[in-house]
């Protein structure tokens, strides 16, 4: 008997390390862990869990904080699954940490190659999971699995060159068997691409180039030999719809990124959407928000799935909503790529509306130069890579948003030299930084942070929480109508989801630039946010 | 001393569209540049570029380098070896300190008339010009107003003549005055320290470090005007000059 016993445990502990693709694709029914980047394949970045609530989350009381030994931005979302919190430490360490506690379980260290040199932040923004196996994308272009268990890598493959300017930044997106990344790297002349690899190997399955070769379709939007080094990165996660089985991925911004000159044409696929078949990487469909850019415009925002309703039809539709970099906001249906609206959501002026197509309509006066044009949004975006969150609860997409907003765009000479930056020239902001190191003098009148609230089915902004600087913090929203975010200040917060009010906040003291998420043990929900070099965790007082 | 004005009024505006080397820079570049210049830069090298051995931005001389290339790779990487360290900032914003040193010879000549006396001026701050009823130098003074015991360090000859004339020309973000008026119906002018989106901190006319809830202030706007009168009738042209030799000699608090 007592043998049996010792067996029946250990069996159910090795079922409880498992994370077969069914628990991931059926994510939202165990709303206790969170499975992928964006919590699920929707990326609504919404929980299910009930426990902290607007009347009582005033109660929230710190319980844990893990100091990462790094300076650098801390952007990572970690993954909560069974008890064991999955997280970084930048560049590209793996912590294994209990969620209750914080003490960690186990750390896996990499050292990126000397070659690597990722544009905007030697650092990671999370992992995935698949089985037995934690996935780790790095700064110097390798894609890494990991034994959950113990850290210790089982595959590592090498995803590109690092010394010609790839890198991986974000969650890898795990859909089947497969593991799914792609390749950072648009300032430095690359050709991106989107792969899949085989979890169980580390085999490269298929490859999508986000550039098309030649004499493939969409190859003829970009002059000369200008798409061999046209970027078209990939550095924040895609989403999944497992019903249409297509992988959604938003594009980098075509290099050079400031000057158009030598790629004349709409430069495909870059600064668009691309819906892949999950099993082969073939393109279905793809929608391009911002054709030949010269403004620096990615669209890796990650795409936001939902089912809605839009006015003037019956039928409930099957939509991506996509707050973009170049400041508009968009539904797009997510079956075809037909667009379906498109609207600013903050200050723009490098268009003026959109033909019957969709095609955004440039204002002539929209191109870089020499001399400096200004264009609002600035080279930040209207927002950029953060987070934005969709509640089905109150029907609104949010979105973290930097209103009235601009810079110059000067044009420069770009010589592409393998592995080195291909700019072209570069934005000045007409306001300086709004804060300069600890000190904020802002003006009346100069940019600020915002998180709105968007009607996806008008694109009608809601309401307003405005902070007295900008922000990268990504938002959260639960099913008991609160919002979690933060900003450049160092606040975590909690709004009403419905109107904006502010219900609850702490001084964290460091940059918010992750996302909030939330998770569940032992019937006590908690919240986590990184903030600074640390990650914060929060619960009800007890 | 019109004259010089004269001539400053122009250079600046020939610094404007400056060119050198194929490289034009606009007034927004510069201005920016000019701003990094004085936050990360002008410790060191000083406000006219001049104070390491070797080393004149104002009269071009750049030992290290010839192309604006050259200086954005001495700003990226710093020298080893010496105390010039690497700025982490992005190549578009070392672009406009560039832009900034490249301006600074066509805006020269900013000398200060013969005879201007530092020692006269300490005295003129101290007394009739009544700069310490709201300034401080030098460990004397009031907390009101920006301390100016490194302005020298900080500011152009022309600048420290177009503030003492015209105060509300330019006023620094960080040196605004705010009037804040409490729950109670206090009322209290203070400079600006910091500020976020929940709460500000000033300095008040009482020399108090004070912080507020925005909640619970009834009002917080900024004073558009400038406390500080204009010293064109205030004082002669002799001793603004005076004042203003006085003022470029303070370079740092003396260390105790």
């Amino acid at each position: 008997m007592k043998k049996l016993l010792i067996f029946a445990f250990a069996t159910a502990a090795a079922a409880s390390a498992q994370v077969g693709f069914d628990r991931i694709v059926q994510a939202e029914k165990e709303p206790q862990n969170w499975l992928t980047y964006s919590g699920n394949f929707n990326s609504q970045r919404y929980s299910k869990l009930t426990q902290i609530t607007p009347d009582n989350v005033k109660n929230l009381e710190l319980q844990w904080v893990y100091q990462a030994h790094s300076v650098e931005k801390y952007e990572a979302t970690p993954l909560v699954v069974d008890g064991v919190m999955y997280t970084i430490q930048n560049p590209d360490d793996v912590v294994a940490l209990d969620p209750v506690t914080g003490r960690i379980f186990w750390t896996f260290s990499w050292t990126p190659s000397p070659d690597s040199r990722p544009c905007c932040g030697r650092l990671s923004r999370g992992v995935a999971i698949l089985g037995d196996k934690v996935f780790l994308g790095t700064i110097d272009a390798h894609l890494i699995a990991l034994d959950a268990r113990n850290g210790k890598p089982v595959w590592n493959v090498e995803v590109d060159k690092a010394a010609d300017g790839y890198a991986v930044t974000h969650a890898p997106l795990v859909i089947k068997d497969k593991v799914i990344v792609g390749v950072a790297g648009g300032e430095y002349g690359i050709r991106g691409h989107i792969d899949a690899y085989d979890a169980a190997t580390g085999k490269r399955v298929w490859r999508f180039y986000t550039i098309p070769g030649a004499g493939e379709k969409g190859n003829e939007t970009w002059a000369g030999d200008s798409w061999k080094t046209g970027g078209a990165s990939v550095w924040v996660t895609g989403s999944y719809d497992p019903d249409l089985n297509l992988t959604y991925w938003g594009i980098g911004n075509p290099g050079p990124d400031w000057n158009g000159d030598h790629r004349a044409g709409d430069n495909l696929y870059s600064d668009s959407v691309v819906a892949l078949d999950a099993d082969t990487g073939v393109l279905k469909w793809h929608y391009q928000f911002s054709p030949h850019d010269e403004f620096d415009y990615d669209s890796v925002q990650v795409p936001v799935l939902a089912d809605i309703q839009m006015p003037g039809t019956s039928r409930v539709r099957k939509v991506m909503l996509w707050g973009n970099r170049n400041g508009l906001f968009y539904v797009i249906d997510r079956t075809t790529g037909q667009f379906l609206l498109g609207k600013p959501f903050v200050k723009v002026t490098w268009m003026n509306g959109f033909d019957e197509r969709g095609r955004p309509m440039k204002v002539p006066q929209a191109q870089s130069n020499r001399e400096g044009t200004l264009i609002y949004p600035g080279n930040q975006g209207g927002t950029n890579w953060y987070n934005p969150s969709f509640s089905p609860a109150t029907g609104l997409f949010y979105i973290p948003a930097w209103e009235d907003y601009s810079s110059f765009f000067v044009k420069q000479d770009a010589e592409y030299v393998k592995g080195q930056t291909f700019g072209g020239g570069g934005p000045r902001n007409v306001t300086p930084p709004v804060v300069a190191g600890n000190f904020n003098y802002r003006k009346d009148g100069e940019q600020y942070g915002v998180i709105r609230a968007i009607d996806p089915k008008t694109g009608e902004k809601k309401w307003d929480f405005p902070m007295s600087d900008v922000t990268d913090a990504g938002i959260m929203t639960t099913a008991t109508n609160l919002l979690f975010s933060g900003g450049r200040e160092g606040y975590f917060f909690a709004l009403d989801a419905r109107n904006g009010k502010l219900l609850w906040k702490a001084a964290l003291g460091g940059r918010v630039s992750s996302g909030p998420m939330t998770y569940s043990i032992n019937g006590r929900q908690y919240v986590a946010v990184c903030a600074g070099s640390a990650l914060f965790v929060y619960a009800l007082r007890q | 001393m019109r004259k010089i004005i004269l001539a400053l009024i122009m250079a600046s505006s020939l610094a404007a569209q400056h060119e050198l080397g194929g490289t034009t820079y606009t007034k927004t570049d510069i201005d920016i540049g000019n701003r990094l210049y004085i936050a990360n830069c002008i410790y060191c090298h000083g406000p006219d570029g001049d104070q390491i051995a070797g080393v004149d931005f104002t009269h071009a001389k750049f030992p290290r380098s010839r192309s604006d290339d050259d200086i954005v790779k001495i700003l990226r990487n710093g020298i080893p070896g010496t105390g010039m360290p690497a700025q982490t900032m992005p190549e578009p914003q070392l672009r406009t300190i560039v832009a900034y040193l490249r301006s600074l010879p066509a805006a020269a000549g900013q000398v200060l008339p013969a005879g201007a006396d530092a020692s006269r001026g300490k005295i003129l701050f101290l007394s009739k010009g009544q700069c310490i009823n709201c300034h401080r130098a030098q460990g004397v003074g009031s907390y009101f107003g920006p301390d100016l015991s490194d302005i020298g360090m900080l500011r152009r000859v022309v600048e420290l003549d177009q503030s003492l004339s015209d105060p509300n020309a330019v006023i620094m973000p960080e040196n605004r005055m705010f009037r804040a008026v409490t729950a109670d119906g206090t009322t209290l002018t203070g400079r600006i320290l910091n500020q976020d989106t929940f709460t500000v901190q000033l300095i008040d006319s009482k020399e108090r470090l004070l912080s507020f809830q925005r909640s619970e202030l009834k009002q917080f706007s900024p004073i558009d005007r400038s406390p500080m009168p204009s010293y064109k009738d205030k004082l002669t042209a002799a001793e603004r000059a005076d004042l203003i030799a006085y003022l470029m000699s303070l370079k740092g608090i003396s260390q105790p």
